[in-house]
């Protein structure tokens, strides 16, 4: 009896060693990253060193910001729980290298997807979580009300390692002003530089300098000028040749924006598995085979509605209400006059 | 045999340990990028860089290539460095004969100044002369005029340009200058040797110093003006200065962090250099009738600078280190301009970081190789 009890161990003990081992192979033949992020249990993100909005700690060091949902809606479909993201905070200089390397996963730091950026440096964007472009902030006292009362010897204040640096030349370049250009690696110390006085204006993304307005001294003495002078879609990064990886990370973006576009709140997510509209039901697992394609279950995109919401109730959450930017314009869907337009999760 | 065998074989493993570390590294970095589709080589060095420097010394826009903005950040390092090393030898070489002083009042400033400035993290001492200085000084339509010509504002210091006539002339008289000398040096050096009499060389010296160049002048047709800054209005409330040669807050907040913060080492290499020359020899140079100056100058400097050089070329290394954290309040030195934005907008950042590394490398070689030359000079020459 004892004996046979023995064996019966052993043998439970084989089929679990197999059945986990089987289990693990099929997942790794899909993604070492996804691998890698199951067996460690939490997602390795990198986001910014501080910015409102987008990603930003508070003094309990809790991340919030719509880079921020991005990083937790890959941790809802993946792991299961939108809290298990580890948060690096990078410098811009930092952050290529810090997902070439492996240090992160996703990149999700209000990054300009670019030609070069895209086919150069081992990296693939996924998709845009906020159409931004470049402009320019001045002190109201300065009488500046567009950017073409700017005149030559004026100071422009920015950061290093970003798309700012070169669009800024060739906006002054074209405009065939002659200008100091004051580069610092931390933003923070661009707006300290720029609210001494050591800059006529501060230049970077709109959603940026909105974002940054609220940490000066005394936001309302500045303005920020109406042009927008580039292009600035913002998006997550992945590292390149683990197409799987970005497939997850793609989709966890399209699922909240589709979500928003289908109505699926996190507040009604539950009860809209019995939604009519198989597309309703395809986004809350009720209907299809979805996940399985990542090597994930049927509910993925449910648990990222209801654990971080669509993406209509992030922007609201995180630029809407904070007063960053209360009006969506182009972040608005394309049903509703913006330019937000995802492929159908079917 | 044996015994060289025994000799050569642990050195032999030790080179084996390091060329396979070194080769396993190269391999896997090599087979990292493969994967993950990055190229490795140096050819963007001669493309456009498209982005531009806030100060330069030598002429660059965007328009030039990565390897003209690699120049613009070296040339940037080494200015920042040597102004740093002058500043710092002088107020060093001050404090450090302060602390030897007899006057209680000045022997405790020195040791209270070396104590308070290597106690502070350099980069913080960085940020305050930055951030709390620089918030402190006026805008440029506040500021008062300086001797009537100089303008120090939060936008940076505004200084009269020279406007020079015939400049070569000018030159040319200062190096008639030191040629003569020079001459007279060696010829007052025979005649002490030979016939043991003292010319006032000092003197004929500063003579020539100022009247050759005077000459120039009045005969010379070499002319100066200055063209003195004006304020300039961009917006209602918004001012520079025109004209005139501009010192960026950065550059003037680095070099006074980096020169006020070695100084306390190079004053306490003098110090120890000074009390490290025997009693005895000042006694003994005294005693043969040399008076206070030339036992100076003769006797104890001689010996002294034996024990002050060495350390001190370690902190002429340091400084030139520590002026990469020019990065933190935007000062364009190499590795802002270059593993800063080169390395980002390029990607490349093992070519970058090696080519940055090896930079520094060779700028701190140089440095020790001159000062080496120098310390062997004035070393002991056993007869």
């Amino acid at each position: 009896m004892f004996k046979y009890l023995k064996q019966l161990t052993s043998l439970v003990a084989m089929v679990a060693v197999l059945f986990t081992f089987t289990t693990e192979t099929m997942a790794a033949k899909k993604s070492k990253t996804l691998k890698n992020t199951q067996k460690k249990g939490f997602v390795r993100c990198g986001v910014s060193q501080g910015l409102p909005g987008f990603s930003n700690a508070d003094a309990a060091g809790n991340w919030t910001g719509i880079d921020v949902d991005v990083c937790r809606a890959v941790a809802a479909a993946v792991l299961g729980d939108a809290n298990k993201v580890k948060f690096t905070p990078l410098s811009a200089k930092e952050r290529f290298t810090a997902l070439t390397s492996g240090e992160i996963d996703i990149l999700s730091r209000n990054t300009t997807w670019t030609l070069s950026r895209d086919a150069d440096i081992g990296l693939t964007f996924v998709g845009v979580n906020f159409y931004d472009g470049q402009g320019f902030m001045v002190r109201k006292s300065s009488g500046i009300t567009s950017t073409s009362q700017f005149k030559d010897g004026i100071s422009a204040c920015t950061n290093i390692g970003t798309t700012t640096e070169l669009n800024m030349r060739d906006f002054f370049n074209s405009k065939g002003i002659s200008y100091e250009p004051v580069a610092f690696e931390k933003a923070d110390e661009v707006v300290a530089a720029y609210d001494a006085g050591r800059c006529d204006t501060y230049t970077t993304d709109k959603s940026g300098l909105a974002a940054q307005r609220t940490k000066m001294s005394n936001p309302d003495d500045h303005i920020v000028l109406p042009e927008t002078v580039s292009k600035e879609p913002l998006g997550p990064v992945v590292r390149q040749g683990d197409s799987v990886w970005e497939d997850i990370v793609r989709w966890s973006l399209n699922a909240m924006i589709e979500a928003e576009e289908y109505g699926i709140t996190s507040a009604n997510a539950d009860s809209m598995k019995t939604s009519d509209n198989p597309a309703v039901k395809r986004l809350v697992g009720a209907e299809g085979e979805l996940g399985a394609a990542f090597g994930l279950d049927n509910e993925w995109s449910l648990r990222i509605i209801k654990q971080v919401g669509n993406y209509g109730e992030s922007y609201k959450r995180n630029i809407a209400d904070t007063g960053i930017l209360p009006d969506r314009g182009p972040n608005e869907l394309w049903t509703k006059g913006g330019i937000l337009y995802v492929p159908p999760a079917r | 045999m044996d015994l060289k065998l025994q000799k050569i074989i642990p050195q032999l493993i030790t080179v084996l340990v390091v060329v396979l570390v070194f080769g396993f590294f190269t391999y896997n970095a090599q087979i990292n990028m493969e994967n993950r589709g990055i190229d490795f080589g140096y050819g963007f060095l001669s493309q456009e860089s498209s982005f531009d420097v806030q100060f330069s010394l030598i002429e660059y826009d965007g328009s030039h290539s990565y390897f003209r903005a690699y120049l613009v950040g070296l040339l940037n390092t080494i200015l920042v460095s040597v102004i740093g090393i002058i500043f710092a030898t002088i107020l060093g070489v001050i404090v450090g004969v302060a602390r030897l002083s007899p006057n209680y009042l000045i022997n405790q400033f020195a040791a209270f100044y070396v104590e308070f400035f290597r106690n502070i993290p350099l980069l913080l001492q960085i940020f305050f002369w930055y951030f709390a200085a620089l918030r402190a000084l006026p805008l440029p339509q506040d500021a008062d005029a300086m001797l009537g010509v100089f303008f120090l504002t939060i936008k940076g210091l505004y200084v009269p340009a020279f406007i020079w006539e015939n400049l070569n002339v000018f030159l040319y008289s200062i190096i008639a200058a030191i040629v003569a000398i020079v001459v007279i040096r060696i010829h007052a050096r025979k005649v002490q040797e030979t016939q043991g009499k003292q010319l006032p060389v000092f003197w004929i010296s500063v003579g020539l110093i100022f009247i050759l160049p005077l000459l120039s002048f009045l005969i010379g047709g070499v002319s100066l003006s200055f063209e003195i800054p004006k304020l300039k209005q961009l917006a209602t409330t918004s001012f520079i200065y025109e004209g005139g040669v501009s010192l960026p807050p950065e550059l003037i907040a680095l070099t006074l962090s980096l020169a006020l913060y070695t100084a306390t080492f190079i004053a306490e290499c003098v110090r120890a250099g000074i009390q490290g020359v025997g009693k005895g020899q000042k006694e003994a140079a005294a005693s043969i009738g040399l008076n206070p100056n030339q036992v100076l100058k003769l006797v104890v400097m001689p010996q002294a600078l034996r024990i002050i050089i060495p350390p001190t070329t370690n902190q002429y290394l340091n400084l030139t280190k520590n002026s990469s954290l020019a990065a933190a309040i935007a000062y364009p030195d190499l590795v802002l301009v270059f593993a800063g934005t080169a390395l980002m907008q390029t990607g490349k950042a093992i070519e970058i970081v090696s080519i940055t590394m090896l930079t520094y490398l060779s700028l701190s070689v140089s440095i020790s190789i001159l000062m080496n030359w120098y310390n062997k000079k004035i070393a002991i020459k056993e007869k």
